[in-house]
């Protein structure tokens, strides 16, 4: 007799998200583990945004930091690149240089930064704070204020600010990331409270909170999945969110993606090892159920967009 | 766990003088109340119904789907008034239920209604002679009950088995039958066999401070033997069935749980 595949089918499935108004983009809407097409629907793709940050990075490797050299100065010039040049599905402006640690600018220069960007994209915008506890407040008010009507996605809220960031995004009509640090408990007891405050369930994003390969990737992985698992098997109204794997930030961290080959011959090239780096850490995020991601490197992203394209061959089955 | 809501009974005075009257305010009230808590269903109970019964279910089972977008269970001892509260129930959300067969052949004429208009029914393990004595004695009833429904054609996942619930006041004994009982019907099947209880009935004739304490306790018991249904007041049990949604991880647990 033939083998034939066990299928599992679920009944709930992951809220659908679409942000943008000129060029709009979509996650989520699947009702089947990541790339499980086999069992069920997966409509849209994971997306994957490009980082952009409003004042220039200094702690970027140079493997990353050189491909925006000439732009990493502006935010419109490294918009107008990402969106012309890289041809970005979505842009995520991280709003770094508020947080007082390092240039402490005002909510009224982020705001500033968030209108000139919107300006001259077409592609959907996701406005970041600097994860300042008590600065992503006020920024991301002013920020939100700024985007009125472009139906970007706002955040991170996390359980010490949520009340201000879910307010602003309500507000202006944005969607919002709800962030929580590595606890599907606390995940979840997040979502609940923003949908209390009003804001509508299916306009939150859940990050679970990212982690580099090799720093704790482990643990995001298994958070995710569990969140995945409710929101399929038990169709858990506050755990259906898409999730978000800010998966550059972290992967850029990290000393392997780093030390340069005169510090560790043995570890090889550090471009080719930073670019695999954070190839690999999005890779196994979106393995583990993350729709959207924000990334750096455009190599990097070519490769996670050619396991996608993999995964998803004949509809992922 | 599906929660019947049992509050739209002509047990209760205000019930019972609206259904009198034709007053629609009282029952709408009630059936929404009980739709806001959580219920899954509501029970009409209307009583023996001998005159009137079937103009009088159409009239209840119309009243509550105007205003609460639920099944009803419809409960009365009239075939005809169920008949004629099946014919007007509105399918949109979910199938009526009928309350209930037994293994009485006074009650048969339920099963032959369920398997016509293919609607599920509660089977209550009580037959001709008298209360059963144990929890074997109830399932020697369900396992009739469910042969007749074969017969009948009623598919057995119709068929929601009730071990009777009697009195802790007077019948002590009865709860821990009740519970066995439970899992015991479970066994009788493959996949197992849907149950269901009148859970109030536990409580009746306890003082009203204590009725809710040992509702709530004595649902938590039978849920985790794998109750499938019940009939009870759901302001009064949903936070234990939250509960035990979290105990046994049906649900992700988060600090607002009750809340959700």
């Amino acid at each position: 007799m033939a083998y034939v595949a066990q299928k599992e089918n679920f009944p709930g499935k992951v809220f659908e998200v679409t942000f943008g108004t000129d060029t709009k983009a979509v996650f989520g809407g699947q009702n089947a583990l990541p790339f499980y097409a086999f069992e069920g629907s997966i409509p849209n793709r994971p997306l994957i945004a490009y980082e952009i940050q409003d004042i220039t990075p200094d702690d970027w490797p140079e493997a990353v930091s050189s491909v925006y050299k000439d732009v990493s100065h502006d935010p419109v010039a490294w918009a107008r690149f990402s969106q012309d040049e890289l041809k970005a599905k979505a842009i995520a402006l991280r709003l770094i240089g508020t947080h007082p640690d390092r240039e402490d600018r005002t909510p009224a220069e982020a705001a500033k930064a968030v209108r000139d960007v919107l300006a001259v994209i077409k592609v959907p915008l996701i406005i970041l704070g600097s994860n300042s506890i008590e600065k992503d407040g006020p920024v991301l008010i002013a920020a939100a204020e700024a985007a009125s009507g472009r139906n970007c996605i706002i955040g991170k809220a996390q359980e010490a600010n949520y009340k201000t960031i879910a307010a602003a995004a309500m507000a202006n009509n944005h969607k919002l990331i709800a962030m929580s640090e590595l606890d599907v408990n606390l995940a979840k007891q997040l979502n609940i409270l923003i949908s209390q405050m009003g804001l509508d369930k299916e306009r939150i994003i859940t990050d679970p909170m990212c982690s580099a390969l090799g720093y704790g990737i482990e643990y995001t992985y298994s958070v995710s999945e569990r969140i995945r698992l409710a929101a399929l098997a038990q169709s858990d109204p506050a755990m259906q969110q898409p999730m978000l794997g800010d998966a550059g930030m972290h992967a850029w961290k990290v000393k392997e993606s780093s030390a340069p080959e005169s510090d560790i011959p043995a570890w090889g090239p550090e471009k080719e090892r930073g670019i695999a780096w954070e190839a690999v850490t999005a890779g196994a995020v979106l393995l583990a159920g993350a729709d959207i991601l924000i990334m750096r490197h455009p190599e990097a992203v070519s490769s996670v967009e050619k396991f996608i394209d993999e995964l998803m061959q004949d509809g992922g089955r | 766990m599906l929660i019947i809501g049992e509050k739209l009974s002509v047990i209760s005075k205000r019930v019972r003088e609206a259904v009198q009257k034709r007053d629609k305010a009282p029952i709408q009230e009630i059936a929404v109340s009980q739709w806001k808590a959580g219920a899954g269903m509501i029970d009409a109970n209307i009583g023996p119904a001998d005159e009137n019964g079937e103009d009088l279910m159409q009239w209840v089972v119309s009243t509550i789907q105007e205003v609460v977008p639920l099944p009803v269970c419809l409960d009365t001892t009239n075939a005809k008034a169920i008949e004629a509260g099946i014919k007007v129930h509105n399918g949109e959300w979910g199938r009526p239920l009928i309350n209930s067969t037994s293994n009485d052949p006074e009650r048969f004429p339920m099963l032959e209604l369920a398997a016509k208009y293919k609607v599920p029914v509660i089977g209550l393990t009580i037959g001709k002679g008298g209360l059963p004595a144990d929890a074997e004695e109830r399932t020697v009833l369900a396992a009739e009950i469910m042969g007749r429904a074969m017969e009948y054609g009623l598919p057995l996942e119709d068929l929601y088995l009730d071990p009777l619930v009697l009195q802790i006041a007077s019948m002590q004994d009865h709860a821990l039958h009740v519970i066995k009982a439970v899992r015991m019907f479970q066994e009788l099947n493959d996949p197992a066999m849907k149950t269901i209880v009148g859970l109030s009935n536990i409580s009746n004739g306890c003082p009203r401070n204590v009725r809710p304490v040992i509702n709530k306790n004595f649902l938590m018991l039978l849920a985790y033997e794998g109750l499938t249904a019940a009939i009870a007041d759901p302001a009064e049990v949903m936070k234990t069935i939250k509960t035990i949604d979290v105990i046994t991880g049906r649900t992700l647990y988060a600090h607002s749980y009750l809340e959700m």
